[in-house]
């Protein structure tokens, strides 16, 4: 991982004209110069000019990003804040050791049955600890753990992780292209379905996907507590796990792991390289099969349903904006709205939203509203972070929408 | 240095939570768009007109210097705490009190942003046109304090055209109100015009009456290349000859459009010497006319391309190409010296020649675009930081260009003010009468000098203190 000072230049490239102060999410929500980018910017500095040590003041400032990277599409240099921010959020722990929070983050992600037995202790301790409330879509419950905000609902974790199921195919193992799934933890525990969504999609296009149970954690959620070496832990493991199969595409589900595979993998080393150059989120693959073309192709339905779409951050960092809304507009059950700031960060932001979850709630509310105002009964994404943060968002808003993965759309469309 | 006495008094007026002795927080208010850092003792936040009251009294008793700050986007240092002390932020005073839609009339506070304000207004069908470029940051109060300009001022003027009436707390701590919310007022001094434009000097601002005008129907944007800046120069005064003023008319020199060829990749024509960006407002079956008009006038001045906008996304592209520009300067990696000198629109094509005069004198790219329609250029003389002479050149071309504008009745700032940047050129466009004359206001309103001291002029006390590196 790049150490602070490697991002001295960037740094300098901030003429500090505030036009971050335009679109930080957290800026907006707190209207503090600590929550924007020239703030944390000049911050790094001093901290690197020995102006200023870890204080509290300055971990939490530090503290105050959701990564989303929206500062850097405004900025007119392109300073990139989130990676200046993670570099600092390590300098901090390399100072102080990781936080306790951090610590944790970084010890429970980086030990794979852990997490599968979290999972299953989720469930169990749920049952046990937390109050079910009444909702539409059934996911939701309180979650009194430490580490996660008493008042925030959660989806209930997965009793049998998706790598654990048996999946069954329909077609031959011996299909081209070839196609590895990288799950990520959020698809794994939390949303299983979705994974089975995709094997279904994908196999209706005749492409066979090969499940790899060796991988774990993407990296991003130890990148945003400021564990450097967790991230490189985590990346090694996957690196490792992939290597092992013979693939023409690494497929994601999950835009952070997205971003962690495709934006943060290449920073590690060259090794890395053949295997982010392969690795495409499945609308972007989808779109290139023309699955758009065989969806319209399908009778459209009488009975359609409003659907909304929320930019993921690290979708649309990455220009994958166009491929979402072109699926949504072609299934025969859904009438496609454009809701406002659809492009807007969720508030979730990775380990933000626990230290935050005050600040996450004004964003999530902001996102929440735009849903409402649009009209839409289903806001679809592709990032299962945002589902949580959006679900609970529109359950604290009192707001009849439901989340879905834009891929459990297609598959209901499927015939 | 601040006594601790002094601090929990603070903590009393404005609430624990808003002030701050912190190394961290006095890091994040001590810089702004210059980039400049002075490291302030102690940062406040005040949450209303009482409170801004008491500390000034308080600042007036202890002698504490006190800097008051809006969104921090100044390009002359106006919210800088260059000799230490206090900084007053004031963005928690965000609030619109009231758009009176029968008399046109609107009551803000000072910390509400200048492009949050425009969309209230129009979505109400009204219109305030003060447009500076970072209104989608800058505050009312911050834009009140420098007065601000943009694009539109050509046709509607500037910041303090639309202020008509102030609250505002003195440096010895008295709450005042100027103006009010009438059209017509002249009941003793017009103070609201004294203290818009005063940089902070003279008072701080808690709450503002601001004129608002009906949203025209329609606007029509068109670009034009020209095969010389000459040409260019001429078609602005041409068109404002032919009495039609645009609501904007924003021009680019040949070395801004080469400039954004290479980094922003821009198709011109072969040879275009510069262009201007022409936008008109109105009732909209009048601007088809107008733009005909001004076509007509500057046919014959060396016109190689003309784009008319038929819709919005064809009007968006075209301020895409002037908003690129600064993205695209800063891509030559070279330090800019930019300056925002303004002359009598006919005195334009002489400026021109005389700042390429210059750039050749100097031998440094000196870049031009801006808002040509009300003779108001920013300058950029292009240096590059690790070669001494050309830095040290570039501050005599400095000097230089504003003895050219002023040749010529101009003025060395329209829109950016004196602060800190400009200081030492002050006594180069004021006569010593004229500027002991403020200085004899500022001393009366200000006794002790308290109330951001350190800018506009020169030789005010002591050298600034407490600089970062």
């Amino acid at each position: 991982m790049k150490a602070l000072e490697q991002y001295r230049q960037w740094c300098q490239a901030c003429v500090k004209c505030g036009a971050c102060r335009a679109t930080c999410p957290v800026f907006k929500a707190e209207n503090q110069e600590g929550g924007v980018a020239r703030g944390k910017i000049t911050l790094a500095q001093a901290m690197m000019d020995g102006q200023i040590f870890a204080e509290d003041r300055l971990v939490h400032d530090l503290s105050q990003c959701l990564l989303c990277g929206s500062c850097t599409n405004l900025c007119p240099n392109q300073v990139p804040t989130h990676e200046i921010v993670a570099a600092a959020r390590r300098e901090v722990a390399n100072q102080k050791g990781l936080s306790g929070f951090g610590q944790g983050v970084a010890a429970l992600l980086t030990h794979k049955t852990a997490m599968d037995w979290m999972s299953k202790g989720g469930d169990l301790a749920s049952r046990l600890l937390c109050r079910q409330i009444p909702d539409t879509s059934g996911l939701k419950l309180r979650f009194p753990v430490p580490g996660i905000p008493r008042e925030r609902t959660f989806p209930k974790p997965s009793f049998k992780p998706f790598l654990k199921r048996d999946i069954r195919q329909t077609v031959s193992p011996s299909a081209s292209p070839r196609v590895l799934f990288f799950t990520g933890c959020g698809i794994n525990y939390l949303y299983p379905e979705i994974g089975e969504c995709l094997v279904r999609i994908l196999n209706f296009m005749g492409v066979y996907v090969t499940l790899v149970d060796e991988q774990g954690c993407c990296g991003l959620p130890a990148l945003s507590a400021g564990a450097g070496d967790a991230v490189d832990t985590l990346a090694q493991r996957n690196l490792k796990a992939l290597k092992i199969h013979a693939f023409d595409y690494v497929l994601t589900a999950c835009a952070s792991c997205h971003g962690a595979l495709a934006g943060i993998y290449p920073t590690l080393g060259a090794d890395y390289q053949p295997f982010v150059e392969k690795t495409r989120d499945v609308m972007d693959f989808v779109m290139d099969m023309d699955l758009v073309g065989r969806l319209a192709s399908l009778p459209r339905s009488e009975d359609r349903i409003k659907v909304t779409y929320h930019d993921p951050c690290h979708l649309r960092n990455h220009g994958l904006t166009q491929a979402p809304r072109q699926l949504l507009s072609a299934l025969p059950q859904v009438d496609y709205v454009e809701m406002a700031d659809a492009a807007t960060c969720c508030g979730l932001g990775g380990t933000f939203s626990v230290h935050h979850y005050e600040t996450s709630q004004k964003i999530g509310d902001q996102k929440a509203n735009h849903v409402a105002q649009s009209g839409a009964k289903i806001v679809a994404t592709a990032c299962p972070g945002c589902m949580i943060q959006l679900q609970d968002s529109l359950n604290r808003q009192n707001i009849p929408a439901r989340v879905a993965h834009l891929l459990e759309l297609v598959c209901q469309a499927l015939p | 240095m601040i006594s601790e006495k002094v601090i929990q008094e603070l903590k009393e007026i404005c609430g624990s939570k808003f002030v701050s002795c912190e190394k961290t927080d006095r890091v994040l208010y001590s810089y702004d768009a210059t980039r400049k850092q002075f490291l302030p003792d102690v940062v406040v936040h005040p949450a209303d007109a009482r409170a801004v009251s008491r500390i000034m009294t308080l600042a007036h008793h202890h002698r504490i210097p006190v800097y008051p700050r809006g969104s921090g986007t100044g390009f002359t240092g106006g919210a800088l705490p260059v000799h230490g002390g206090m900084v007053m932020g004031m963005s928690r005073m965000n609030r619109i009190l009231d758009i009176d839609q029968e008399n046109l009339v609107a009551v803000v506070e000072p910390g509400v942003v200048t492009g949050d304000f425009q969309k209230a207004v129009e979505a109400l069908g009204l219109f305030y046109p003060p447009d500076p470029a970072s209104l989608k940051v800058s505050s009312l109060g911050g834009n009140v304090a420098e007065c601000a300009g943009g694009p539109r001022c050509v046709k509607y003027g500037v910041t303090k055209d639309y202020v008509i009436g102030l609250e505002v707390v003195t440096p010895t701590g008295d709450r005042i109100e100027t103006g009010g919310t009438t059209m017509k007022g002249v009941v003793g001094y017009d103070l609201t015009k004294l203290f818009c434009g005063s940089e902070g000097t003279l008072a701080v601002i808690t709450k503002i009456i601001l004129k608002l005008l009906p949203k025209p129907q329609a606007k029509k944007t068109m670009l034009v290349v020209f095969d010389a800046i000459d040409g260019a120069a001429k078609a602005v005064s041409a068109i404002i000859r032919e009495k039609i003023i645009p609501a904007t008319l924003e021009f680019m020199d040949g070395r801004t459009l080469d400039c954004l060829r290479q980094t922003a990749g821009l198709a011109m024509p072969e040879g275009a010497g510069a262009a201007l960006i022409i936008e008109v407002d109105g009732d909209r079956e009048f601007l088809d006319k107008q733009i005909q008009r001004i076509l007509a006038v500057i046919e014959s001045l060396g016109v190689l391309e003309n784009r008319v906008a038929n819709t919005f996304e064809e009007s968006e592209e075209i301020w895409k190409i002037r908003r690129a520009i600064s993205p695209s300067l800063k891509k030559l990696g070279l330090e800019k010296f930019n300056e925002d000198i303004c002359v009598p629109r006919s005195k334009l094509p002489e400026m021109i020649r005389r700042i390429e005069k210059i750039s050749d004198q100097y031998n440094l790219p000196i870049v031009n675009f801006g808002h040509a329609g009300d003779g108001n250029i920013h300058v950029n003389i292009m240096a590059d930081k690790a070669d001494a002479k050309q830095m040290a050149d570039a501050e005599y071309a400095v000097e230089a260009l504003f003895r050219a504008t002023l040749a010529l009745g101009g003025t060395m700032s329209g829109e950016h003010g004196v602060g800190i940047m400009k200081a030492p050129y002050l006594s180069l466009e004021l006569s010593s009468q004229s500027i002991l004359y403020m200085k004899t206001l500022k001393k009366a309103l200000d006794p002790h000098n308290i109330l951001n001291p350190g800018k506009i002029f020169p030789d005010d006390d002591a050298p600034l203190s407490g600089e970062m590196k």
